[in-house]
């Protein structure tokens, strides 16, 4: 582990960025971080060959310290701007990073339409519940009834389940961690990158600072411990109740299915379009007749 | 269709030829959502970009276009949407992101009457400050305005030229009226159309400063998967790319991203004279109202009128100087605009000279004739 550790200190992280980091001791997006290199160092992924992606928030911060092709876009966005890279370089292995907010509340759209679309990429949602760089305020995934600096007396509104978003939006792989299952959180990680298809990989994470302080969870080292309490395998939660999973964090691969890639796919689209144009092209020279449209 | 060898006579639509436009000049991605009346580009593109082995996507909204069109011009594609007035709102964020990352695109705005769904079907020049001053914050951007079939054309070549040599969007502003008039055009030979590509760093990745300041103000640029592995952002940023808060270094960035357009004033502003060596009384026009304006200054020549027209095709930066020239030499100028007078209030900033400015606008829904132009012409 150790020697791993110093692998990807010395391979990923970016040494001409001047650390430290943005992010608060204890915050669980640098335990997503680490993971998230190990599974790649895992895969055998060449570095110029990955784009890291992110949108704006705490978690957006990710892609400026290691050492990839990598764009920390608009909030909510970055769904779109790896659309566009992976459809210009399909051969790159693009890695979408995303805040709760970022990709269920003002990106809601672009993520069930990129889950629908089928491209061959991977999202990696880090969920802690609430707007952390703006200062805690509620998220699409805060529980009902939380205190945050826009609820404070409790939130009225319910909770979006991200993977089982993903789920019924379409992806091909979604699978669900948390930052205290660091070596089960790899695993996915690097089975959702090796999965072709859009693959959804959602993370339960602390932010201690924001969410945790306002609603008594303690600190970092609670609130994880706390995931670890929570947590149950997909395969034993198939065999629980309704009432037995109230307010149990399931993870595992919630759903890995087989479905056409619409990049591949429309590289039917070109050799068909090849084909028609010169088709038309040889009849016009045939024929020594100019058209515009057939 | 795309500058053949040959010369080409063919018939098309203003739509039809900013497509022609985009795909001479290399455009090999788009992506867009549809609306009237631009929706012919998304189409046509949808057919002849994978013919050229290129990738055409339609997105869940213009939000997602402009951000599919980034990522696809950062991966090295030259690429453009296309949108009207309610997409074009849509787009200002990651129209603002391509500013500041230095991302070169086409955007297309088929201007329809408005505000909000406004006239869908009717012709209006009413997003010109939009498409200057639509996203937040100080930044520098390129808009160009088309006339007739053979200039969605040739602008758009231009466009695209502009936009990988300054590396930042362009905007062309179309309307209802050119988008879907259709003329017999004739399209320049391969020969003939001049192709401009982004720079690429030759240096080792080790050295690259993706963001560096260089003789030109545009830095080289890298295209993901190049072997360079930079970071992009819409943060202010460094030489490399990373976000910083230091004055010093957020002062010469802003300076460069601005001065860059300043420095390439001279080949940016595009404007076409008719008649006006030796005119007494002028008319400024950009986009269909230009062909109006032309006729009607040909009708006053007719009745011994020294009138000229001044034609816009860069609205920004705005080509102030050549309209200060003629604002010396005229006693008059006539603005006919399907607007309240956007571009109008540019022209009454630079007249120095005291010229008489005469305003005509219309926003009905309905294209300014050659006769309301006339009629101002034979008053001053
Ligand atoms: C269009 C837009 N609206 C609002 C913001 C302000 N903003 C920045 S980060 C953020 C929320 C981040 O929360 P989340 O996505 O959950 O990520 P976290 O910070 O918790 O990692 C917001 C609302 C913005 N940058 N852009
Ligand atoms: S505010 Fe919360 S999410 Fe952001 S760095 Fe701190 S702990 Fe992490």
């Amino acid at each position: 582990m150790l020697e791993r550790a110093e692998i990807v200190r010395k391979e990923y992280l970016r040494h001409d960025k001047k650390f430290p980091h943005v992010w608060c001791p204890g915050c669980g997006n640098g335990i997503v971080m680490g993971a998230l290199l190990r599974a790649i160092h895992r895969s055998g992924l060449e570095k110029d060959d990955v784009v890291l992606a992110s949108g704006i928030g705490c978690s957006g911060r990710m892609p400026t310290y290691v050492d990839f092709n990598t764009i920390h876009t608009t909030h909510g966005r970055a769904l779109t701007f790896s659309t566009g890279i992976k459809l210009a370089k399909p051969e790159l292995t693009v890695l979408t990073v995303m805040g709760d907010g970022d990709a269920t509340a003002i990106g809601g759209n672009h993520f069930i339409h990129a889950a629908r679309r089928n491209l061959d990429m991977t999202a990696i949602i880090i969920n802690n519940s609430t707007y952390g760089m703006t200062g805690g305020q509620y998220s699409p995934t805060t529980p009902f009834g939380s205190k945050s600096t826009t609820s404070v007396y409790g939130h009225v509104e319910h909770a979006f389940s991200i993977a089982e978003l993903a789920v019924t939006a379409g992806a091909s792989f979604v699978a669900r961690s948390t930052v205290y299952h660091a070596t089960h959180l790899e695993d996915m990680i690097r089975l959702a990158i090796a999965k072709k298809g859009f693959s959804v990989m959602e993370v339960i994470s602390n932010c201690h600072v924001q969410h945790g302080r306002r609603n008594k969870l303690g600190g970092a080292v609670e609130m994880i411990k706390g995931f670890k309490e929570r947590a149950v395998r997909v395969e034993k939660a198939e065999k629980m109740s309704a009432e037995e999973l109230v307010d149990k964090i399931t993870i595992g691969v919630l759903a890995d299915v087989e479905k056409p890639i619409s990049t591949e796919q429309y590289q039917r689209v070109i050799n068909e379009a090849k084909k028609k144009a010169e088709k038309i092209a040889k009849e016009k020279e045939k024929n020594g007749i100019k058209r515009y449209e057939e | 269709m795309i500058g053949s060898d040959q010369h080409e006579r063919v018939l098309l639509q203003g739509n039809e030829a900013i497509v022609a436009g985009a795909l001479a000049a290399g455009c090999r991605f788009f992506a867009g959502y549809p609306i009237t009346p631009a929706s012919e580009i998304s189409e046509l593109l949808s057919v002849k970009l994978p013919e050229l082995g290129g990738t055409f996507i339609q997105m869940e909204d213009e939000i997602a276009s402009m951000g599919a069109v980034l990522g696809a011009s950062l991966a090295g594609v030259k690429s453009m949407t296309a949108t009207s007035g309610p997409g074009f709102s849509l787009m200002q964020e990651n129209l603002g992101y391509g500013c500041m990352a230095e991302v070169p695109c086409v955007i297309v705005n088929v201007m329809r009457g408005g505000p909000s769904t406004g006239l869908p079907t009717c012709p209006a020049q009413g997003d010109v400050q939009m498409a200057r001053w639509g996203t937040h914050g100080d930044h520098p951007i390129i808009v160009m305005a088309v006339s007739s079939v053979a200039d969605s054309f040739s602008v758009t070549i231009k466009a695209f030229n502009l936009s990988e040599k300054y590396r930042t969007p362009v905007i062309i502003l179309s309307d209802e009226v050119v988008a879907h008039t259709r003329e017999s055009v004739t399209l320049p030979t391969s020969d003939q159309i001049k192709v401009f590509d982004r720079v690429r760093p030759d240096v080792p990745p080790e050295w690259y400063k993706p963001y560096a300041d260089n003789n030109r103000g545009v830095p080289d640029m890298a295209a993901f998967g190049d072997g360079y592995r930079h970071h992009v952002t819409g943060l202010v940023h460094d030489e490399k790319g990373y976000p910083t808060q230091n004055g010093l270094e957020v002062e010469q960035f802003l300076q460069r991203i601005h001065g860059k357009i300043s420095k390439g004033f001279q080949e940016i502003q595009v404007t076409k004279n008719h008649q006006l060596e030796d005119a007494e009384v002028f008319v400024i026009a950009y986009g269909s109202v230009a062909r109006s304006a032309l006729r009607a200054v040909r009708d006053a020549r007719a009745l011994g009128i020294k009138a000229g027209l001044l034609q816009l095709v860069t609205l920004f930066p705005f080509p102030r100087k050549v309209v200060d020239s003629y604002l010396r030499q005229c006693r008059a100028v006539i603005v006919p605009e399907m607007n309240m007078g956007q571009m109008n209030r540019e022209i009454g900033r630079v007249n120095q000279a005291g010229c008489q400015i005469v305003k005509h606008n219309r926003i009905d829904g309905h294209l300014i004739t050659p006769d309301e132009i006339l009629k101002h012409l034979a008053a001053v």
